[in-house]
């Protein structure tokens, strides 16, 4: 009992071993980046050291049960603590955790670790995981998404242009045979898929089977009218998982290309309907319903980059990912480091784009990013700027509410897309000209013109709640 | 009906200047440039017709632009698109596809409806074309 750090009471995490300036992170630990507000009179580095030991195997008092293992592999370390640019009281704690710490490939695992109990830790008044690495030694341990962009558009026989759908509107109260006509119109117009909005469920109004069988005679009809591959996001979302289970292999046995699922239903759930999508051949969509709560507050909670992240492991094949211009949150610089994070096979840490660390992929397919929320064909121009060719933009306002009817929006949307692809292309400065080429397009298409002048200056210029702040070189302490 | 699969289908059809401009751009993308044919335009038929292989060392749009019209002058009436490809690590697959020709009538396809149990019903496209001979769909002599 000589050293301090097995005498019985309460010793300050640093001292346990969880505060490792020194450390080098290996190339198999998981890396995190916290950002921490300890409360008043908590050093930084014991703020930092007491996240690494509450989400590793710390408890608050000295146990010596620790002896018996090798406590020194298995605890957390965090080895770098950076005041955040311009946040007096704010840091980022920089935290490895070894391998050996988690189940293979299992979100639920590594967030019960990672997230678990530490985020109500009363020496913090609040802390907000910024970013994870997770290394290709982990990674590897994942299916990833079901089939990913390249087989997704070879699937869909669909190249060279940004994926164009629509969220059925309104989104509750519709009867089944009304809700597949939207579709219907919606699908033969010109968009590639519609979608169910993540509380459309099996409710009173609308119960899934029939919704599932009138939607697929929409999209049937719009296959013949156009000779192009339809789908609708049938969302299975439901209380149990035999519940999933059975709407899904009716989704597939009706032919659809496509099945949905909320955040809402759970990381272990996602994964089940992860593996099943692969299993069947069927696309996933995954709608992020309520990621907001944790996302987006800039002190206390989880980064979406992370959820992105987590999610391409999961393996969906569809995310919302953020607009820049729509009426949702999402600062343009934020929401290119989701994009990056969902697309790439390599992201580099890149302070502007709010990405902490180097991120290697190691071939797991690429995940599609879904643009949704207040946009219209106006935004082409910024939506193809901001957002690439490998999304999904969702026009559900944008083409239901249409003067001349669904269709028309549709086809409106599709002129004014495939119009901004044809200019990129010939060179042109499509961000600055976006308006010319627009109208240009509008002279060959009355339903293109018409939106214009519907929807042409509406926009959504709300200063953003979550922009990375690490402009600034971080001042180390 | 109008078959609009494709990058460009909803646009006016592109002038063979227009063509040309799209081609030098999968070319500085690096992508090399393929022609194919069909009179099935089945939204399932992969595999269209190849006009020769995939010209990986041309790297003039003139060239390029040559076979599509030597492709249209054998096949008047066929469906001929013109393909870029990426073969770039992690992509390896089609990176731009688009119409350049097209049958002056395109009947479009039929929707046929085999009712079964539990009113489901298994759908299948039938693309009116197809009911004649590959070769004398779209009024092509044999």
């Amino acid at each position: 009992m000589g050293s301090g750090r097995w005498s019985a009471g309460v010793i300050p995490y640093a001292e346990m071993g969880y505060w490792k300036p020194d450390y080098e992170p290996k190339d198999s630990d998981i890396l995190a980046a916290f950002r921490i507000t300890p409360q008043p009179g908590v050093p930084p580095e014991e703020a930092g050291a007491a996240v690494a030991g509450e989400s590793s195997t710390a408890t608050w008092t000295v146990v010596w049960t620790d002896r018996l293992t090798s406590y020194e592999n298995y605890q957390a370390k965090c080895y770098k603590v950076e005041q955040v640019p311009g946040q007096e009281n704010q840091f980022i704690a920089y935290i490895a955790y070894d391998l050996d710490l988690f189940e293979e490939g299992s979100i639920a695992n590594l967030t019960s670790s990672i997230i678990g109990n530490v985020f109500g830790f009363k020496a913090l008044q609040a802390l907000r995981l910024e970013d994870m690495r997770i290394p290709t030694h982990y990674v590897k341990t994942f299916q990833g998404p079901a089939h990913g962009i390249v087989m997704e558009r070879e699937y869909l026989g669909k190249f060279g242009r940004p994926l164009l759908g629509a969220t059925v509107k309104p989104k509750l109260g519709l009867s089944a045979r009304n809700y597949g006509r939207v579709v219907y119109e919606a699908l033969r117009g010109g968009l590639d898929f519609t979608k169910d909005d993540e509380n459309i469920n099996s409710q009173p109004f609308m119960r899934w089977r029939d919704r599932f069988l009138y939607c697929m005679e929409g999209v049937n009809r719009a296959q013949a009218a156009t000779g192009e591959v339809k789908g609708h996001y049938l969302n299975v979302t439901a209380a149990t998982m035999e519940d999933m289970y059975e709407r899904a292999e009716f989704a597939k046995d009706l032919g659809s290309v496509i099945v949905m699922i909320d955040l809402t239903i759970g990381y272990t759930a996602i994964q089940s309907m992860a593996k099943w999508a692969r299993r069947n051949g069927v696309i996933l969509h995954l709608h992020r319903a309520g990621h907001s709560t944790y996302t987006r507050q800039k002190n206390h909670g989880v980064n979406f980059r992370v959820i992105a992240k987590w999610m391409r492991l999961a393996g969906v094949d569809h995310i919302h990912a953020g607009t820049v211009v729509g009426k949702l949150e999402g600062d343009p610089n934020s929401v290119r480091g989701y994009y990056d994070t969902l697309r790439l096979d390599h992201a580099a840490a890149d302070p502007v784009k709010g990405l902490y660390f180097d991120q290697d992929w190691a071939s797991l397919p690429g995940c599609m990013p879904v643009a949704s929320g207040g946009i219209h064909a106006g935004q082409m121009h910024q939506l193809l700027h901001y957002l690439g060719e490998d999304s999904i933009l969702q026009f559900g306002g944008g083409t239901i509410g249409h003067p001349m009817g669904i269709a028309a929006g549709a086809t409106a949307n599709r002129v004014a897309l495939e119009a901004m692809i044809k200019a990129r292309n010939e060179g042109r400065d499509y961000l600055a000209e976006g308006p010319d080429i627009l109208r240009a397009a509008a002279k060959h298409s009355r339903e293109l013109d018409i939106a214009l002048s519907t929807w042409g200056d509406i926009t959504f210029t709300y200063a953003s709640t979550d922009t990375p702040d690490a402009v600034e070189t971080p001042v180390s302490v | 009906m109008r078959i609009t699969q494709g990058t460009f289908s909803y646009l006016p059809e592109l002038t063979d200047d227009e063509i040309a401009k799209q081609i030098a751009y999968a070319l500085d993308q690096g992508w090399p440039c393929s022609v194919e044919f069909t009179d099935d335009p089945h939204p399932r038929n992969s595999y269209w017709e190849m006009w020769g292989l995939p010209m990986f060392d041309l790297t003039d749009p003139a060239g390029v632009l040559y076979e599509v019209k030597e492709c249209r002058k054998a096949y008047p009436n066929h469906y001929v698109r013109l393909n870029a490809y990426d073969a770039h690590y992690g992509r390896q697959t089609t990176a731009l596809s688009f119409i350049v020709q097209r049958p002056p009538v395109e009947p479009g396809f039929r929707l046929d409806r085999e009712e079964t149990s539990d009113r489901r019903i298994r759908y299948t496209l039938h693309s009116y074309a197809t009911d004649r001979p590959e070769g004398e769909r779209y009024g092509d002599p044999l």
